[in-house]
């Protein structure tokens, strides 16, 4: 059962690692399209996913955000992640299941998933 | 859509483009009438009388310049091809109001979908506007506000990922509450 008490937990918690939380510019950040072609291709499970996947692993360093049309409507859903002091990396055609290989794999361990990238894809 | 929800995601957006402070989504199911009705309710800027007469028409709107306007006329065709129907009300300065009606048990009505994962994806992409969400049915109601996640989060924001997760569980079990 969720409680109100479960938020004032979360609360606590977040206070707690907000202070040890690096400033934003120093976070990876996640952006995920969410334009009405992103919608219509599926971006809302692949934002949840993302939300869902970073919450579990407790990622600190990583902030999920949105945007609007990328611009690459038939590779949608498109995601692309801006690590500091890295080259951005674009995903497409993204489903709940490559989602978790990308947060398992690059957002907790720094590995590009290459085969979901827009390199592979064109 | 393959969904109701990804269009109510898609006309909330209006609402928040419009510069909305407070936007309430409502899905009433009504077995009784055999109706379903899905309504987005924002404070935003609201429209004129003759931008308004032209939103909800596929013709006009597709006739303007090439990126402007599918989600409502795509929402009213689907409500019509579903035995119901589409209203907007509309006040420049004010707000607007948008209510969809489908025969519940029509054969072309999409499913209703994922409105609790909508609401999600809203409150984390505008995690300081007030979010209000009704379900009802004809026996009861269940209704969740940001505004009351908000008092409890003392600065939190709501687009952290653990209170979303916490919002999606709470939501998703008020509603299985309902009959
Ligand atoms: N809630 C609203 N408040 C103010 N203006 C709105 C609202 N909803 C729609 N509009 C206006 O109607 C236009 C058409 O909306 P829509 O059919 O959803 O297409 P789009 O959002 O792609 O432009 C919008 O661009 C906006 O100018
Ligand atoms: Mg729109």
């Amino acid at each position: 059962m969720k409680s109100l008490e479960d938020l004032k937990k979360i609360r606590e918690d977040m206070q707690k690692q907000m202070n040890l939380r690096a400033g934003d510019e120093n976070r990876t950040r996640v952006v995920v399209g969410m334009a009405t072609c992103g919608i219509a291709a599926g971006a809302r499970p692949v934002l949840t996913a993302f939300v869902d996947e970073v919450s579990r692993r407790n990622l600190q360093q990583v902030m999920v955000t949105q945007t609007g049309c990328v611009g690459i409507c038939r590779l949608e859903p498109v995601v692309e992640v801006f690590e500091p002091g890295k080259e951005k990396v674009t995903y497409v055609k993204l489903t709940e299941e490559k989602v978790k290989k990308i947060v398992s794999e690059h957002l907790a361990n720094g590995r590009v998933v290459d085969a979901y990238t827009i390199g592979a894809a064109e | 859509m393959k969904e109701l929800a990804l269009n109510i995601l898609d006309i909330a957006q209006n609402s928040i483009a419009a510069g909305a402070s407070q936007i309430a989504i409502a899905v009433r199911e009504s077995m009784a009438a055999d109706q379903l009705t899905i309504s987005v309710k924002d404070n935003g800027c609201g429209m004129e009388p003759e931008f308004l007469a032209k939103v909800t028409d596929p013709f006009t709107t597709t006739r303007k310049t090439r990126k402007v306007g599918m989600g409502i006329p795509l929402l009213k065709m689907e409500a019509e091809m579903s035995g119901g129907g589409l209203r907007i009300e509309s006040k420049k300065g004010k707000g607007t109001s948008l209510t969809a009606c489908f025969k519940r048990s029509h054969m072309d009505r999409p499913p209703l979908g994922d409105v609790v994962g909508t609401l999600m994806v809203l409150i984390q992409g505008a995690p300081d506007l007030e979010f209000t969400y009704t379900k009802e049915t004809d026996q009861s109601a269940f209704q969740f506000s940001t505004a009351q996640v908000r008092a409890l989060l003392g600065g939190v924001s709501l687009s952290e990922p653990d209170v979303l997760v916490w919002i999606r569980g709470y939501v998703e079990e008020g509603e299985l509450e309902l009959l």
